[in-house]
């Protein structure tokens, strides 16, 4: 009834459809525990996909079959990092959730408040804040006054 | 030369320092490193004459190609006198300029040398790259310098110009140098001058890329409003700019490349135009000006016109008269900016409508002014005349631009009048202006300056002795340098231009309206700062459309960019499918079914803790699958993390509402699931296509072989860890170091090497009468969550586990297990401590900072491969120690057990570390909120226990 080989395996290559399916799903969400959750899955997928790249087969311990039938070691000792390193992500993702919460009472991804001000600049057809400095060319006599040039152009775009 | 760079470097250093022991003063002794440049020049005037060159080169960047090539012939060796010279003596000018009062004194001297040694580093380099981080350097030195007063908005306005039109020109003008270079093979000048060079188009692309750094640099049309600008720099750094440094850095490109590049396509045409109506706009300009140093900044431009259009010109009597005006303008453009500065600071202003009576009250001054004045319009017997006359004999068979030059020197001559007037004259409608003494150490320099000037004119013959070397690079007819032509057309024109400018000057009322009326179209500020302006907006306008600032947004589209274009990529190719199969046994299929209606669910959860348990299930189930695919390893590992992951997971949210919140989702909901969908199915085809594109054998065929007979070890996946491919897994071990340091750092609202609850505040041991105590912190927890059996199970269990956790350790090499099972392990029994007894028990169980056991592990394991390299192995290459202990009998060790072992220790300290965090410090910050039920201690006051 076992087959093994080289090749993909068609209930392994539904796991990773179904995995990166709802993982991507669920990283698309604002609440960063969801979207943990979602890396979680994520990863899961990633390591079958990874396993996918080898054989199936028998356990790679030497002695316990023959070495011709063995699953490929290679993906599996990828893999095996990658689930701990995943392990040190979502540590790390949760740890920000925490802090998110602690901040601001949940732990949701806002938008990016600067990014919304460029867009509002952008609406009023407007630039970043210039340069305002506090001089007058009067109380300077060692400046040329760059002024008429600015005052010009303000006049341009205002009228 | 390099021992001159050193020391224009140290000085700038010292600087500082020095101002701050001695106020102003200090520019004297600073001014000895300018000098010093000046002086090593003079010593090699003899070579220089014999038109030999001074040459020094030591490596540098051997691999950019960047030696530091040093170089000094006639022009070169010229412009370090300019730079050299004039420096020094401004410095010394600078020494009386400013007050001891003046902010940012030790800032500015600093930055006045280091400008100087860059400037001197310019001109004296023969690799075109070095040459070019000078170019810059004097870029960013002269920036600070014109932004002297960084609080008032007109000197940052002015700075920031100079430094973005003169920094897009050197850009363009690197890629000019790298063209030649990778063309020549060498950066070196001297090498690509004598070799042949590129054509066609490339040569032309070049030479433009070239031409445009050098006319930005020396504010040729249409770069020149950025100098009149940069007139916000202090009087003194007007002085150096123009007369000697950075201006003249671009008319000395000019002339270091035009013996080789006079005739390659555009370069004549390009620069002899821009020159000559450059002349004339800065020329028309000057006569207009109202504030004397505005007057002279055109006066400069309309000067740099002149010279770039002569050393263009690529004729051997055009070169000459291009370095014998280099050196007369600077000499006379240096004395003019002082005097300036002497006439502001005395007479309080330089607005020519304010200024009357000068002459009278300051004579001294007045003399220097209208020598230096006189030097610019040609007046005879100064150098300036000597030059102009030159520059006029060089263009005589060229009618047309020798009419076009012919008028700019009237204006030269009507706006120097213009000058001395404005300066010094009576003005009858102006009350006499009071003016301070002047002392004699601020007219020294520019007197020093308008003499030699004098002087150097009737010795024009043997000056053009040293010069004439530069003009011998070009062809041509002889050329020499005289003071004297005799009755020729030069001195007919010379005399026509004098009469003229004096007309113009003259006739200064009436022309006032023309002045006014024809001026450039759109002015050189207006033009940048409408550019600015723009590029402002299209950033703005370009950014608002790519950065929404939208988390979901951004993850959305790059979800839809892997589905359309591999995807795409995939239906294109359709690769053919080899070897697949349904399933390996079908319990695959039952597991894969599973996982599938977990991972929906969990999708469709609502409350934290049922997706996070749905998510576990989907984590076991991938671990059967791994055990099914045949990787007992990977099996085991999964395990263990999901289990540490839904403790962890739970130990967060505890603190979070039960429920995920409802936002505004719901119109993107069917958005996100269909990208979602589309991705899975997207990789699902991926993975299916990857899988059966296999061509070669795997690279791992031969690791069952290598793991026994270089590993010592029979489990092939552990090997492949620890020694074969081990620098992955020390890479691995400083991602896990880091991700450990960030939850830490992320939680701990204090330092987490500060005070930990030590042994004794942990738990006082008080057993109560016939109790027993099964776990030392278990008194510490709320009654409500204590557990009796779950504290016996614990005592019972708990160093079992961490001795299982060790035999995994040391078993993994020839069967499952190793350093990450084992880890893990261990830190799952340390996290049974810690739900069955709180903080204080876990800080009973391991008594140590998680720090302590991260830095430990990745010390060891670095050590392994560290004294696998001293004792003569690659470095992490394994060794076999055989023993033999009495009793046991015989057997071996293989040192990358002991990688194995630093993999180990990583482990359990990234689990204690996310413990210490998640767990003990939010369970006090709990504690400190006042929240006791959902903390796992609690306050054991007024509490039945």
């Amino acid at each position: 009834m076992r087959q093994a080989g080289s090749g993909p395996t068609l209930v392994m290559v539904l796991a990773v459809g179904v995995f990166f399916g709802t993982g991507v799903i669920l990283l698309l969400e604002r609440s960063l525990t969801r979207i943990l959750l979602g890396v979680i899955l994520l990863g899961n997928g990633v390591n079958l996909l990874i396993l996918l790249g080898g054989r199936s087969g028998g356990a790679p311990i030497v002695g316990t079959g023959p070495v011709a039938e063995m699953s490929d070691p290679l993906p599996e000792a990828m893999a095996l990092t990658s689930i701990v390193i995943t392990f040190g992500l979502t540590a790390l993702l949760l740890a920000i959730a925490y802090r998110s919460w602690s901040l601001t009472g949940n732990d949701e991804v806002q938008d990016d408040l600067e990014d919304r001000k460029i867009v509002e600049l952008a609406e009023r057809n407007e630039v970043a804040a210039t340069d305002v400095g506090g001089d007058d060319h009067a109380d300077d006599p060692e400046q040329v006054n760059p002024a008429p040039a600015l005052r010009r152009l303000r006049r341009r775009d205002g009228g | 030369m390099l021992v001159l760079l050193i020391l224009h470097l140290v000085a700038a250093l010292l600087a500082p320092l020095l101002v701050r022991w001695w106020g102003p003063r200090a520019c004297y002794p600073l001014a000895l490193a300018p000098a010093a440049a000046f002086g090593w020049a003079l010593t090699h005037a003899g070579t220089v004459r014999r038109g030999d060159p001074v040459v020094e080169a030591y490596p540098w960047i051997r691999q950019l190609d960047l030696d530091l090539a040093l170089r000094v012939t006639t022009l070169s060796w010229l412009m370090v006198l300019l730079v050299g010279g004039i420096g020094a003596v401004v410095l010394a000018y600078c020494a009386h300029y400013f007050t001891p009062a003046e902010p940012g004194l030790g800032r500015f001297a600093g930055v006045f040398v280091a400008f100087a040694g860059a400037m001197l580093g310019l001109v004296v380099a023969d690799n075109l790259l070095l040459l070019y981080v000078c170019w810059e350097l004097t870029t960013v030195f002269s920036y600070l310098l014109i932004g002297h007063h960084p609080e008032q908005r007109s000197s940052r306005w002015a700075a920031a110009q100079a430094l973005t039109v003169t920094t897009l020109g050197g850009l363009a003008m690197l890629i000019g140098f790298i063209l030649l270079g990778q063309h020549a093979g060498s950066y070196r000048w001297s090498v690509i001058a004598a070799g042949p060079l590129p054509g066609g188009s490339y040569l032309v692309a070049a030479v433009l890329l070239i031409l445009v750094g050098a006319l930005a640099k020396s504010a040729i049309l249409p770069f020149s409003s950025w100098l009149p600008a940069a007139m916000a720099a202090p009087t003194p750094v007007s002085a150096y700019l123009h007369a000697a440094a950075m201006v003249k850095a671009g008319v000395y490109l000019v002339g270091l490349l035009a013996p080789v590049l006079a005739d390659a396509g555009p370069w004549r045409p390009v620069t002899v135009l821009a020159g000559a109506a450059t002349m004339l706009a800065g020329g028309w300009a000057a006569l207009r000006q109202t504030d004397l140093k505005l007057l002279l900044a055109y006066g400069t431009v309309s000067q740099l016109g002149l010279l770039v259009a002569a050393t263009g010109a690529g004729t051997r009597n055009a070169a000459l008269a291009a370095v014998a005006l280099l050196l007369a303008h600077a000499l006379f453009k240096a004395a003019l900016f002082l005097v300036v500065g002497i006439v502001d600071h005395q007479a309080g202003t330089r607005e020519i409508g304010e200024l009357s009576g000068l002459r009278r009250r300051s004579p001294v001054v007045c003399v220097v002014a209208v020598l230096a004045a006189a030097s610019m319009a040609g007046v005879p017997p100064l150098f300036g005349f000597v030059a102009k006359d030159e520059v006029l004999h060089a263009f005589l068979d060229q009618p047309v631009l020798l009419a076009v030059l012919v008028a700019g020197t009237m204006l030269t001559v009507a706006y120097s009048a213009r000058f001395v007037w404005g300066a010094f004259a009576d003005k009858p409608a102006v009350a006499a202006t009071p003016v301070k003494p002047v002392p004699v150490a601020l007219l020294a320099p520019p007197a020093l300056l308008a003499l030699t000037g004098l002087l150097l004119g009737p010795l024009a013959a043997p000056v053009g002795d040293y010069l004439v070397p530069y003009a011998e690079l070009f062809v041509g007819g002889r050329a020499h340098l005289a003071f004297w032509h005799g009755f020729g057309p030069e001195l007919l024109l010379s005399a026509l231009v004098l009469t003229g400018g004096a007309l113009l000057f003259a006739l200064r009322g009436p022309l006032l309206p023309v002045l006014n009326r024809i001026r450039t179209p759109a002015p050189g500020t207006v033009v940048y700062e409408w550019l600015i302006h723009r590029f402002d907006r299209t950033a703005i306008e370009v950014t608002s459309v790519t950065q929404r600032g939208s988390l979901p947004q951004y993850l959305g589209i790059v979800l839809l960019v892997l589905v359309v274009v591999p995807g795409g990529a995939l239906l294109a190719a359709r690769p053919a499918l080899a070897g697949v199969r349904p399933w390996d046994t079908p319990l695959q299929l039952v597991v894969a079914l599973v996982l599938t209606v977990a991972a929906v669910l969990a999708v469709r959860a609502r409350r934290r803790l049922t997706a996070v348990l749905l998510v576990g299930v989907t984590g076991y189930s991938t671990a059967m699958l791994f055990i099914l695919y045949g990787a007992p390893d990977l099996a085991l590992t999964q395990f263990l993390v999901e289990t540490a992951t839904i403790a962890v997971y739970v130990l967060v949210v505890r603190r979070l509402a039960p429920r995920f919140s409802a936002r505004p989702l719901r119109r993107s909901r069917w958005v996100r699931r269909g990208i979602g969908v589309a991705t899975g199915v997207v990789m699902a085809g991926l993975a299916l296509a990857v899988a059966s594109s296999r061509t070669d054998p795997p690279v791992s065929a031969a690791f069952p072989d290598l793991a026994v007979r270089e590993g010592y070890g029979r489990n092939v996946v552990n090997v492949t860890l620890v020694d074969i491919r081990a620098w992955d897994t020390m890479g691995e071990l400083a991602v896990l170091v880091v991700a450990a340091t960030g939850v830490a750092s992320l939680v701990f609202e204090r330092s987490r090497t500060g005070p930990r609850p030590r042994r004794r505040e942990a738990a006082p041991p008080e057993t109560r009468e016939g109790q027993r105590l099964w776990l030392r912190g278990g008194p510490t927890l709320h009654a409500r969550h204590r557990s009796i059996v779950f504290e016996v199970v614990t005592r019972l269990l708990f160093h079992t586990i961490v001795l299982f956790s060790l035999f995994l350790l040391f078993s993994g090499h020839n069967a499952p297990g190793g350093g990450f099972v084992g880890g893990l392990v261990a830190g799952l029994a340390l996290a049974v401590r810690y739900l069955a007894g709180g903080r204080h028990e876990l800080q009973e169980a391991a008594p140590i900072g998680a720090g302590t056991v991260l830095g430990a592990g990745l010390a060891v394991s670095v050590g392994t491969g560290v004294i696998a390299m001293l004792a003569g192995h690659q470095v992490l290459e394994s060794s076999r120690i055989d023993l033999r202990l009495p009793g046991i009998g015989d057997f071996y060790l293989v040192t990358s057990l002991f990688f194995d072992v630093g993999v180990y220790l990583v482990v359990v300290g990234l689990v204690l570390d996310i413990l210490r965090s998640l767990g003990a410090e939010v369970d006090r910050q709990i504690e400190a909120a006042g929240e006791p039920d959902r903390a796992l201690a609690a306050d054991r006051e007024g509490e039945p226990t």
